[in-house]
Formats: structure tokens, C-alpha cells, sequence
């Protein structure tokens, strides 16, 4: 292994051009790979204020299928009230409208912001971080009390430096008491993202109570994770027995409990997880192919220069098996290497990134998870693309390689 | 210890199919140091090759030490690093690594510790007297020096057969003397068996016996 290691770092410092090519490629292919796995680790992961997601469901699409027609909506207040609240076995849920843009006035000022309108039960299953004050409780949910939680964003655009709590702000023509200040959120986690959140009853109709479709989605929180599947089968066989409202049209109902993965795979004829899954797999795996294709090209030449070595090296003793374990170990040290450097221009990409805002309020990183994604990819890119030429050259006859070549 | 029976060897092609060698019989006896001759094309390199175990005849029978060789890959890379030690023409020395990292090249598929690897590597290039250029590369050698060096690749692993391809080919007829002078000693005191391919008739005729081929066949 000494030997190995010992030649693997004279050989890539003598050959100064083909280690940078080599070097070059990898690293850019890591970089794009750790960045794209820290973007959907941070989509799909349980993290903060959703880090009780891995035993979370969601109820987000409601498709009403006809021979003709289909119609994809958010659930309505009043399916989510008749279906999801009574669920059995469940420790919460709640309902939560879909953000939506609007404007708040405090004296002269004004701020744009995203609001969400939801019940007491989302405090309890999104566990935001208070910097200042709580959340609406059961009670003013109940009284349709005008009161409102914000994030820290939304005050420091609202007040600059002045205290925010207990103060008031009009929100749709009407004042709301700000009573607690969460940290902003990433657009990612759609569940919990917005800028200002107050009780559903605040709305002036009491129609939307009733709505079977509306712009409602709905979180049901398990006991633990073992529950799930018994949660989706009861939500499924729920939804056979929903009515139709427009049978003339529709026919049956779509709708289901899914994680947050299989939130991201659903529309309107089912859940496809798993394709989700092997698309995903399937554009990694292509993606890594292309460079590796060029590396194996890359190596293949440079294992040839290398030929007299290799018949230097059969002619004393080495087998197949050990010289293939030469140059795959020469090309994993390598790939390391490019890891390695990827991992530090990926960090400095996605400190970029964040500072840009461009998803907003997200805050990738590169915690321990991705950096093992990252190596276990690296690791993978180093042996597909190191045995198939190192097999091929340990293959030669020891008097071919001698001759300086492949025949 | 080198026994040879009817040894053919053929190249084929999609077209052409050359008879390299044509039932050649030998038998080279321990201690033996024996020289290959013949004109250009006439198969020394490949009989050697055959010997050396780093090509196959395509017939007839080869043995080693009363052991005929037909095994498996592992089994044949076995009997090359304990049996066997190989001079050849152009040296073949890794450019990548020192005089010391390339005469360790045989004990590497041993199982030894590093530091007795490195012990047998430096007393084999004291023994071809390059005890000072133990740290160069062989770029930095002249000819006769890079042929000492492979000379000690060769013998560091104490092989009782030594295999050397026109080792002095390459190089002036000084240089050649010396090489041809370390080759006796070995033969000689370490009781080393040499198989030597070469042109040079005055080299041959000091070795014990020469085995002239023409067109692939054995000729004397």
C-alpha cells in the first residue's frame, strides 16, 4: 500500500499536464455534483423549522378525474377539516393556506410580503425558532383573534432597530398585534415558508370553512415514523368514499398523503416515487459518465505510455489482480485529490450562492451528510473510471506490453 | 532446470500465420551459462520469452526445476518473481522512480517488510557497484549504469535462473565488458544459471555453451 501510495505521487507529479487535465475535469464534475447534493439535501432532508418531517405527511393536490376533464387543485379548509383532522392515531394536524403576496402598512411604511393563514397546530408541528415573543395559540385560532407571528426579515423591514413585539401592523385593512418573530425561511421548505402567519379565521368570509378544493394543504403529524404507511392507506381508502360533486363530469378522486419526497413525485394519476428515484439516479449517473467516459479515454492513454512498466512489472512477479490494484489505486488517489479540491470550491460556490439569495433564504451547506454523498461519489468516479483501463492493460501479455503497447 | 520438449511457437493473424519457433528441445543444466545466437528474425527473443515464462508456446512442453509450467496466472507471476531474473536490451527501468525504488521492484510481490525490502535492494546495488547512485533516476545514468541497475533489479530477489536479453546491445564494447563481467561473477560464485541472447560472438564464446537458431529452428 506504501509502495502504491508512494508511487502514485511521483507518477502524478512527473506527468504535470495529465494530472491537471485529469485534476480539472474531476473537480468540475465534483463541484456541480456537491452542489446539486447539497441543493436537494436541503429540499429533501428533515431541517429546521421542518426537522420533524421524517414522520410528517402532506396533503397538498387534490386531482378530480373525469373521461375528459381533469382538474388539479389545492384541498379546500373543509376537505381538510373532514378528513384529515379526524384521522386516527395521529399526534397533530393542521391546515395552511398557500402563501400568498400582500401588503403591510405600519404608519407610513409598507412591506411586500408572502402570507400564510393556518391553525395552532402548525406551531406544534413546524418547530420554528422564536427569537421573540410565541405563536398564536388554540384560543385565538378559535376567537379569530388578529393577531400575527412574523420573521425576523419582515421586522427589520417593517421597524429597522425598533422592538416589533406587541406592535401593531394592518394586514388586508385590519391590525394585527405581532406577538411572536421567527427567523426567515427557504423558499424549499414550502410547508413552513412565508414572511407573516395569522389564524385562518382571521378571513372575512367564513366560506372557505366549507371548501372542498381551495388554497389549502394540509400537515398530519405521526406518532413516529412506523405510522406512516397506515396513515396513507387510511387517508386512501377516506378518499374512496369522498363525494363527487359533479359526477356528470368526474368520476373519481386522486388525492393522497405523501412524504415529503413523494410530495415532489405526485400529479394527477398517482404518485411516482420511485420514478422520481430512478430519474434522479439515472441524470447522476449520466452526468458522472460523461467525464468519466473522457477519463477512462484519459487513462487509458496514459496507462499505455506506462506499458514497459507494466512488462517491467509482470516480468518480475506482478499479477493481473495486483496491477489492476495499482491503477485503480492511482486513479481513486487521484479522484481524492480532485475531491478534495472540489470540496473546497464547492463550499466557496455555495457560500456564493447564499449570498446572492438566489433561492430565497436558503442556506446550503455542506454539513457531514453531503460531504459523504460527496466522497462516496468521488470514490465511485475514481473506480469507474480507473478499472476498465487498468484492467484491460493488466490483460496484455507480459511480452506485448514489453514491446511498448497494447496489440 | 530449464527443460524444453518440442516447443512450437506460432503468431497468428486474421491473414498470416508465422512459425516462430519449431520444435525446439533443450535442457540447460543448473549453473549452466548458456548464450542464444543467430541472425535477426530467428526467434532467440521469443525462445527466451518461452524460457521466461513471459509468453506461452503453442506447443510442447516446458519445465522448471522437474515443474511443468501450465498454470494459472497468479501461479505463473509466482514462479517468475522467485525463479526468475530478467536482463533486457533496453534496460526498462521505471522513469518515475529512483535506482533504489526500481531494484525493489521484485520484492514488492513478496511479503516482506519495507525496511528488509529496502536493506536487499541497497546490497544489490552495492553488488553492481552503484551504491552512490541509489537515489538518482535512471535518467540521470549513463547506459552501462542504468544496465548495472537492472542488473541488480534482477538478482535482488536471489532468482536461480538469470534470463538477459542482448544485455550488452545497447551499449560500447567497455561498457558491454563490464556487464558481461558482473553476469560471470554471478554465475560463478552465486551459482546463478544465465540464458543469454546475444550477437556478440566474442561474448558467447566465453559462456559454456551456445545454442545457434536459423528460421526458428535449433541449428546447434
Amino acid at each position: 500500500m506504501k509502495s502504491y501510495l508512494k508511487l502514485a505521487f511521483k507518477v502524478l507529479g512527473r506527468r504535470k499536464v495529465f494530472t491537471f487535465i485529469s485534476l480539472f475535469g474531476i473537480t468540475m464534475t465534483l463541484v456541480v455534483l456537491v452542489v446539486a447534493t447539497s441543493i436537494i439535501d436541503d429540499t429533501f432532508e428533515p431541517r429546521k423549522p421542518e426537522s420533524r418531517f421524517d414522520r410528517v405527511l402532506t396533503l397538498s393536490t387534490v386531482a378530480m378525474i373525469g373521461p375528459s376533464t381533469t382538474e388539479t387543485m389545492n384541498p379546500g379548509f373543509g376537505l381538510i377539516h373532514d378528513y384529515i383532522y379526524t384521522l386516527p392515531g395521529i399526534e397533530a394536524a393542521s391546515a395552511f393556506s398557500e402563501a400568498s403576496p400582500t401588503v403591510i402598512y405600519r404608519n407610513d411604511g409598507r412591506a411586500e410580503a408572502q402570507l400564510k393563514r393556518t391553525d395552532a397546530a402548525y406551531w406544534r408541528i413546524l418547530d420554528f425558532k422564536f427569537l421573540q415573543g410565541r405563536p398564536f395559540t388554540a384560543d385565538e385560532e378559535q376567537r379569530g383573534a388578529l393577531v400575527a407571528v412574523i420573521t425576523d426579515g419582515l421586522r427589520k423591514r417593517l421597524f429597522q432597530n425598533r422592538p416589533a413585539l406587541g406592535q401593531s401592523v394592518e394586514i388586508d385593512g385590519r391590525g394585527f398585534r405581532i406577538v411572536g418573530i421567527v427567523p426567515d425561511v427557504p423558499i424549499t421548505r414550502f410547508a413552513a415558508w412565508s414572511d407573516v402567519w395569522v389564524p385562518h379565521t382571521t378571513e372575512r368570509s367564513s366560506a372557505y370553512q366549507h371548501l372542498f378544493l381551495g388554497n389549502y394543504s394540509a400537515l398530519v403529524l405521526a406518532r413516529t415514523g412506523n405510522d406512516l404507511p397506515r396513515l396513507q392507506r387510511e387517508f386512501a381508502d377516506r378518499v374512496k368514499r369522498m363525494p363527487i360533486s359533479d359526477p356528470k363530469t368526474f368520476t373519481h378522486i386522486a388525492a393522497g398523503l405523501d412524504t415529503r419526497f413523494e410530495s415532489y413525485a405526485r400529479d394527477s394519476s398517482g404518485n411516482h416515487a420511485w420514478q422520481l428515484r430512478l430519474l434522479l439516479g439515472a441524470l447522476a449517473i449520466l452526468f458522472m459518465s460523461l467525464p468519466a467516459l473522457n477519463l477512462i479515454t484519459l487513462n487509458l492513454s496514459r496507462i499505455l505510455e506506462r506499458a514497459s512498466e507494466i512488462g517491467v512489472r509482470k516480468a518480475f512477479g506482478a499479477s493481473r489482480r495486483s496491477l489492476v490494484a495499482q491503477f485503480v489505486f492511482e486513479n481513486v488517489l487521484l479522484t481524492l485529490i480532485g475531491g478534495a479540491i472540489s470540496f473546497v470550491v464547492a463550499a466557496a460556490v455555495i457560500a456564493a450562492l447564499n449570498r446572492a439569495d438566489l433561492v430565497t433564504n436558503a442556506q446550503f451547506e455542506l454539513n457531514l451528510r453531503v460531504f459523504g454523498y460527496g466522497l462516496a461519489i468521488a470514490i465511485f468516479f475514481g473506480l469507474f473510471s480507473g478499472a476498465y483501463p487498468a484492467w484491460r492493460m493488466a490483460r496484455l501479455q507480459a511480452v506485448t506490453a514489453l514491446r511498448g503497447g497494447a496489440r | 532446470m530449464i527443460r524444453l520438449e518440442n516447443i512450437d511457437k506460432v503468431y497468428r493473424t486474421e491473414r498470416i500465420e508465422t512459425l516462430a519457433l519449431q520444435n525446439i528441445n533443450l535442457d540447460v543444466a543448473s549453473g549452466e551459462f548458456v548464450s542464444i545466437m543467430g541472425p535477426s528474425g530467428c526467434g532467440k527473443s521469443t525462445l527466451l520469452n518461452l524460457i521466461g515464462l513471459l509468453d506461452a508456446p503453442s506447443s510442447g512442453k516446458l519445465s522448471i526445476d522437474k515443474q511443468a509450467v501450465n498454470g494459472s496466472d497468479k501461479a505463473l507471476a509466482k514462479m517468475r518473481n522467485e525463479k526468475l531474473g530478467f536482463v533486457f536490451q533496453s534496460f526498462h527501468l521505471v522513469p518515475d522512480l529512483t535506482v533504489a525504488d526500481n531494484v525493489e521492484i521484485p520484492l514488492l510481490y513478496r511479503s516482506m517488510p519495507g525496511s528488509e525490502r529496502r536493506k536487499l535492494a541497497l546490497a544489490a546495488i552495492d553488488a553492481v557497484g552503484l551504491s552512490s547512485r541509489a537515489q538518482h533516476f535512471p535518467t540521470q545514468l549513463s547506459g552501462g549504469q542504468q544496465q548495472r541497475v537492472a542488473i541488480a533489479r534482477a538478482i535482488v530477489g536471489k532468482p536461480r535462473i538469470l534470463l538477459a536479453d542482448e544485455p550488452t546491445g545497447n551499449l560500447d564494447s567497455q561498457m558491454g565488458e563490464e556487464i558481461m563481467t558482473i553476469l560471470h561473477d554471478l554465475n560463478r560464485n552465486a551459482g546463478t544459471t544465465v540464458v543469454m541472447v546475444t550477437h556478440d560472438e566474442r561474448f558467447a564464446k566465453r559462456t559454456d555453451r551456445i545454442v545457434r537458431l536459423f528460421d526458428g529452428r535449433q541449428v546447434a
